[in-house]
């Protein structure tokens, strides 16, 4: 490869960089993130790194930019023109409520009622026009969305995923009135059935697209004027990247791309360890994000929902988000039952041990109690915090109420936090119709190595993958991905009825349109190629099960096949009597990028067998034990060590419980073999 | 027993509660039925040995199932011979402890070291269970034998088989029959995926160590429960909630509740209640205790469900009114419908009480409507089935949700391109019920204006919904939220308006007829005359009332997009001496 490759994540707390060397060791930076403009973070992590960007061929960018922007409500003023009879649904939605139990709860739309157009058109469900555009509408309603300060602009029409006629000619109207180019169609969003989904999702997009295009605007010019002059790449939520130039016009790709870098990373990293199937399980601050790798490739989705009622429908990794962080909370509730978390200490106060004026007993502030994070390298200290404050909290506010002691309180809420954590990625896997057993499990971000042999355990996974550089997994997953672009149709016929020449054509309609847009991006690419997936269904279900095909030459009855055998295997039940319906094809088209050499970023020593760096008491499940501290750096290819046993390094603790054996591989990374039950 | 440790206890009680999130699941993804697997109308739970009480139950089971089916367990152990491991019941008798004969239940001996430890068991909607019509919410049945086939407690599978006999018989009496095969297997393996959970739960802790979390487990909630009822003031509360009519006889039916809270306790005594009726809106006594458990769980979300939550609500037997109802009486609506209303009834009755907590009514109606016809293009008869929601009431928090779920239901509407795939119809609009939302300080949530023409074939429309006649009571000064309508307009004939308003049975249809429902809004928090003027502004702006309305209702005054502060403090004013 030319020149270095720069991949640089920004996180909610940490801006986090990898450059490939190609001659040299890889060097590594982390640095605060700077939310009030994200470029700043970016330039001092490349600062950080000492890196020239004269000699940079390539940097990958993660941003949060989009996902923060919606959780926090600072978007762009959006209008939308839709069908008459139909500028309600982005607010009435499905009927939900956001808990299954408490009448209450609030929903703002993204577009509110004001800004929300009718305009005569109507296109039935098999895409016949019933009632043609009229065009007057649309421009009455676009200057009259202009007029009321509106940025961008949503055109979403009922079954423009049949005939999109209307909402193309829509726009091109739009095109001539409107002064930018924050112009979204619901169906070059998504092409699939669903109204408030697809508009939701449109509007999405159409809400974030002026906040992002602001940011890489400047930071390209930032970038431009330190002496760069390649390519900016950007993640996307489908864990593949796109260029700065492009990124914009699907502005919603992006959100939930942190999440999706980290299990590309792990796809990557297992894929070349010998672990194609893996569940990855990242432990930040106030969170665990669970994701499904088989065969060293990440399970898509496209059934995300951000927030409350805030579906977001185009593919991305799916990543399952679980309630439970450093962060969260101990408490007793009315019961007297210990209870750990949802509520979290977040970032400020923070756990008692960061010194930030937390009160409240942490998951953070039990594992230090027990010996197992080392109270001197913990990285966001502000006022150091003695031990015993920390272990009197505990004694006073979990212990107290149970009737134990400091050392009783905080492994009770270790246990109680694990046996939680372990019951939530059980459902994840299942709810994907997965044995957690079959999987191994990769372990990163802060918090995720503590516990992750402990939930191994509890789960009956037998190993355990914990990468070298387990607090940088995102940026080496930008450093790692592949341009990538997704498309989706709605077909929605049985497979009896099915016109195989049009399924042939849609897919490589998909197929061209992909080419054509990575032939745009002007990136070099080592080759191209195309995954393709049909949602299907029997004819009357809801439920939709997604079945790998080969392309766009699928004959009829090798589709009936492959989604029966996929049913079989998955619900056991034959049902010959009833036809399969084909609703969605989805093709993904991946631009190779040349490989980085993750094997780099090892640097264990060459030589020698572990030596512990020193010895502290840990409590674990038997009770304290004194155990090998081992720092990360000093361990070689092939080093063995048997728990317990604990290894630190800058941006991790990692736990080896009694009984297990770990084994350092090629790639720098800890293979644990799980053993016994917790 | 000595006392269990805190943190066996904490991880038995999320073991307990894993095996039936697993038994929700497992059941969820192999249905066939769009009404158990998209509308989630099922739920899955471990019952106790001897008395059928409620161990623990799946987190995401529909939530008007919250009680019923420690009843219904009861009822089989009562009547349970001969058990052998694999045995597993099927029941649907509504007065054997359960709600509709849609609603059927799988019961199962959980056998543990050869003894049996619990009793596991779900229920699911089935989407016909035979009857006068398809899908078993006859509005004009006056017997139960008018609603569908009605199963008392037999053995389905004997030592893990299948009765192929017992199988047919329901086969041969309900619609669809070829589809309920998926059904029937996925339920019953749901509780084999418990039976191995459990098991494994037993092996890793051990029988007395469960056992003994059980029994404690149940008392601890016991005891969350009482420290909530504890904040409600000691005293008697009333309140009451109308059932539009029995869809045979046009007549409000009452339920009059009377809460008494005394100490850690709260008695229940629905004896003024109306009396039974002749269509199908009576409602069994397990479905009758299980909505006021409903509405309680509502109000203290964070209580865990077992049988000690319930323990602290004592329920009067209502026998003499609807709410009690015996063989023969028809029940099919009291599921959907009676069972938000008894909800409704206890909200109205304790928010004076908490008024912090409360809420004034939510729509509290399912708002099924089903359309039968035959589409000549495709040769083929079909039946659409529609929910609808609609607007949550005010409340201290703020302003109420509009197009919520059903107070009983988790289930999310069909979406508007899918129902025109599949069914002949167009729906011409899918909008907010403007000024359904009962005024208050803080106001009622929106309903939903739908509109279904029909564009081809004929066809026969039913509806079974509610709040037709009264809107959604409004809460401490609060105005009543819109009420439910239906409207048909036939080719040439005026408008038809079901005589029972919510409620009609085979309504015909012909192609270009449309039919318009709107939902209820929720009722109305606290005086309208307090609620921000620029909060009432912001609604005219967004056309969710009109000028007139909020002049009239909230008292304020708006002219070209502002409000008139000078004529509002006059009008508010004036309301305010002739309120008093």
């Amino acid at each position: 490869m030319a020149g270095h490759i720069i991949g640089v994540d920004v996180g909610g707390t940490f801006t986090d960089l990898v450059l490939m060397d190609e001659g040299g060791p890889p060097r590594v930076a982390k640095v605060p993130s700077t939310p009030e403009n994200q470029a700043f973070g970016v330039l001092a992590a490349i600062a950080e790194a000492g890196a020239a960007l004269a000699d940079v061929a390539g940097i990958v960018h993660g941003t949060t930019i989009t996902t923060n922007a919606l959780l926090e409500r600072k978007l762009a003023k959006v209008g939308l023109i839709t069908t008459r009879g139909f500028r309600d649904v982005l607010e009435l939605g499905r009927r939900t409520r956001p808990k299954p139990y408490g009448m209450k709860g609030q929903f703002v739309p993204l577009i509110p009622r004001e800004l929300r157009m009718e305009v005569n058109e109507r296109i039935d469900a098999d895409g016949e026009v019933l009632t043609p555009l009229d065009t007057d509408d649309v421009r009455t309603a676009c200057e009259f969305l202009l007029a009321h300060g509106c940025e961008a602009l949503v055109i979403h029409f009922l079954h423009a995923y049949r005939n999109p006629v209307h909402e193309n000619h829509a726009a091109e109207i739009a095109a001539e009135i409107w002064p930018n180019r924050f112009v979204t169609r619901g169906h070059a969003i998504l092409s699939e059935y669903r109204e408030y989904e697809r508009g939701v999702t449109a509007a999405v997009n159409a809400a974030v697209q002026p906040v992002l295009h602001r940011y890489i605007e400047r930071l390209t010019e930032e970038l431009a004027d330190k002496g760069y002059g390649r390519e900016l790449l950007v993640m996307q939520g489908n864990g593949g990247t796109v260029t700065a130039e492009l990124v914009p016009e699907h502005a919603v790709n992006t959100v939930m791309s942190g999440p999706a870098s980290g299990v590309m990373a792990a796809a990557h990293t297992g894929g070349r360890a010998g672990f194609p199937d893996l569940l990855t399980y990242d432990m930040g601050g106030t969170s665990c994000d669970v994701g499904v790798i088989r065969d060293a490739i990440p399970q898509v989705s496209s059934e995300l929902e951000l927030e409350y009622a805030m579906p977001i429908h185009v593919p991305m990794v799916d990543v399952h988000t679980i309630g439970a962080g450093g962060g969260s909370i101990a408490w007793i509730d009315e019961a007297g039952m210990l209870q750990v978390g949802p509520e979290s200490a977040g970032a400020v106060p923070g756990p008692i041990c960061y010194g930030r004026g937390g009160e409240r007993p942490t998951i953070t502030d039990a594992n230090l109690a027990l010996g197992r994070l080392n109270p001197d390298a913990l990285l966001a200290v502000e006022t150091p915090v003695t031990l015993d404050h920390v272990r009197s909290a505990l004694a006073h506010r979990v212990g107290a109420p149970l009737r134990l002691d400091a050392d009783g309180a905080a492994a009770a809420v270790v246990r109680v936090a694990n046996a939680r954590m372990a019951g939530a990625l059980r459902m994840v896997s299942l709810a994907r119709g997965h044995d957690p057993r079959d999987f191994a499990l990769f372990a990163f971000g802060g918090a995720g190595p503590l516990h992750a042999v402990a939930l191994a355990r509890e789960l009956g996974i037998p190993k355990v993958l914990i990468p070298a550089r387990p607090g940088i997994t995102n940026a080496i997953g930008c450093v790692v991905a592949d341009l990538r672009h997704d498309y989706v149709n709605t077909i929605n016929t049985p497979v009896d009825r099915l016109d195989m020449a049009e399924v042939a054509a849609i897919v490589e309609d998909q197929m061209r349109e992909g080419r054509e847009t990575i032939e745009r991006e002007g990136v070099a690419v080592e080759d191209l190629r195309c995954i393709h997936d049909a949602d299907m269904q029997f004819l009357g279900q809801s439920h939709i099960l997604t079945v790998p095909i080969p392309g766009p030459d699928v004959t009829r009855e090798h589709l009936a096949a492959l989604f029966e055998a996929a049913y079989w295997e998955r619900f056991a039940v034959e049902l010959p009597e009833i036809r399969p319906v084909l609703v969605n094809l989805h093709t993904a088209v991946i631009g190779r990028r040349p490989q980085a050499d993750i094997a780099a970023l090892a640097g264990g020593r060459e030589d020698g067998g572990p030596q512990a760096a020193a010895t502290r008491p840990v409590w674990f499940t038997q009770g304290w034990q004194d155990t090998p501290i081992y720092r990360r750096a000093d361990i070689a290819v092939g080093t063995e060590l048997n728990g317990p046993a604990i290894v630190e390094q800058m941006d991790t603790t990692i736990v080896i419980e009694p009984g297990c054996a770990a084994v350092a591989d090629a790639l720098g990374n800890l293979i644990v073999s799980v053993e016994g039950e917790g | 027993m000595t006392a269990i440790d805190p943190v066996t206890l904490a991880v038995v009680q999320s073991g307990l509660s894993q095996v039936c999130n697993e038994m929700d699941l497992a059941f969820v993804r192999a249905a066939f039925s769009p009404v158990i697997s998209e509308a989630l109308d099922r739920s899955d739970g471990i019952y106790h040995r001897d008395d059928g009480a409620l161990i623990a139950q799946g987190d995401l089971g529909l939530p008007v199932f919250v009680g019923t089916m420690q009843f219904g367990t009861r009822e089989v152990i009562k009547r349970a011979r001969g058990l052998k491991p694999g045995d597993m019941y099927i029941v649907n008798d509504p007065y054997l402890g359960g709600t509709h004969l849609m609603d059927v239940r799988f019961v199962k001996p959980f056998f543990y070291e050869g003894e049996i430890f619990a009793w596991l068991a779900n229920t699911g909607h089935w989407p016909d269970t035979g009857g006068a019509v398809p899908g078993g919410f006859s509005a004009n049945a006056t017997e139960v034998e008018q609603e569908g086939l009605r199963l008392p407690p037999v053995k389905l599978f004997k030592e893990g088989v299948m009765d192929e006999e017992i199988l047919s018989i329901i086969l041969s009496n309900i619609r669809i029959a070829d589809q309920r095969i998926g059904d029937i297997k996925a339920q019953a393996a749901a509780l084999t995926v418990g039976e191995r959970r459990f098991t494994a739960l037993l092996d890793r802790y051990g029988k007395d160590v469960v056992e003994a979390c059980i029994a404690e487990l149940r008392v601890r909630a016991e005891q969350q429960m009482r420290a909530k009822i504890a904040t409600i003031p000691d005293g008697d509360y009333h309140g009451a909630a109308y059932v539009d009519s029995d869809g045979v006889v046009d007549e409000p039916l009452k339920i009059d509740m009377r809460i008494r809270k005394q100490g850690t306790d709260l008695h229940f005594d629905m004896s003024g209640s109306s009396p039974p009726c002749r269509g199908p809106m009576n409602s069994v006594i397990a479905t009758t205790r299980s909505s006021v458990y409903l509405a309680i769980k509502h109000i203290f979300p964070e209580v865990p469900l077992n049988a000690g939550t319930f323990a602290p609500l004592h329920i009067k037997d209502p026998d003499g009114t609807f709410l009690y109802a015996t063989y023969p009486r028809p029940v099919s609506g009291c599921a959907a419908e009676v069972s938000q209303r008894i909800a409704e009834a206890v909200f109205a009755a304790l928010t004076p009480a908490l008024p912090d907590q409360l809420f004034a009514a939510p729509a509290g109606t399912s708002g099924n409507f089903a359309l039968g016809g035959d589409d000549p293009k495709t040769g083929r008869s079909y039946v659409l089935y529609l929910i609808s929601g609609g607007g949550y009431g005010g409340s201290e928090d703020g302003d109420g949700l509009s197009n919520g779920c059903s107070t009983i239901g988790i289930s999310k509407t069909t979406p508007i391109e899918v129902v025109e795939q599949r069914y002949p119809v167009l729906i011409e609009q899918y909008a907010l019920h403007e000024g359904s939302g009962g005024a208050g300080a803080h106001r009622g949530g929106f309903g939903v204006n739908y509109t279904v023409r029909i564009r081809r074939g004929a066809a026969r429309a039913s509806f079974v919904m509610d709040h037709g006649r009264y809107g959604p009571q409004g809460a401490l000064g609060g105005r009543d939220g819109g009420p439910n309508k239906v409207r048909v307009q036939r080719n040439g004939q005026p408008d038809y308006v079901p005589p029972h308003l919510s409620k009609d049975q085979d309504i015909q249809v012909a192609e270009g007829d449309r039919i318009h429902v709107s939902t209820p809004g929720g009722g109305g928090f606290g005086d309208p005359l307090k609620r921000d003027p620029q909060a009432v502004l912001r609604d005219v702006m967004r056309g969710y009332y009109t000028v007139a309305e909020v002049e009239d209702l909230f008292g304020v005054a708006v002219s070209d997009g502002k409000v008139d502060e000078d004529t509002t403090a006059k009008l508010r004013a004036g309301k305010a001496a002739q309120a008093t």
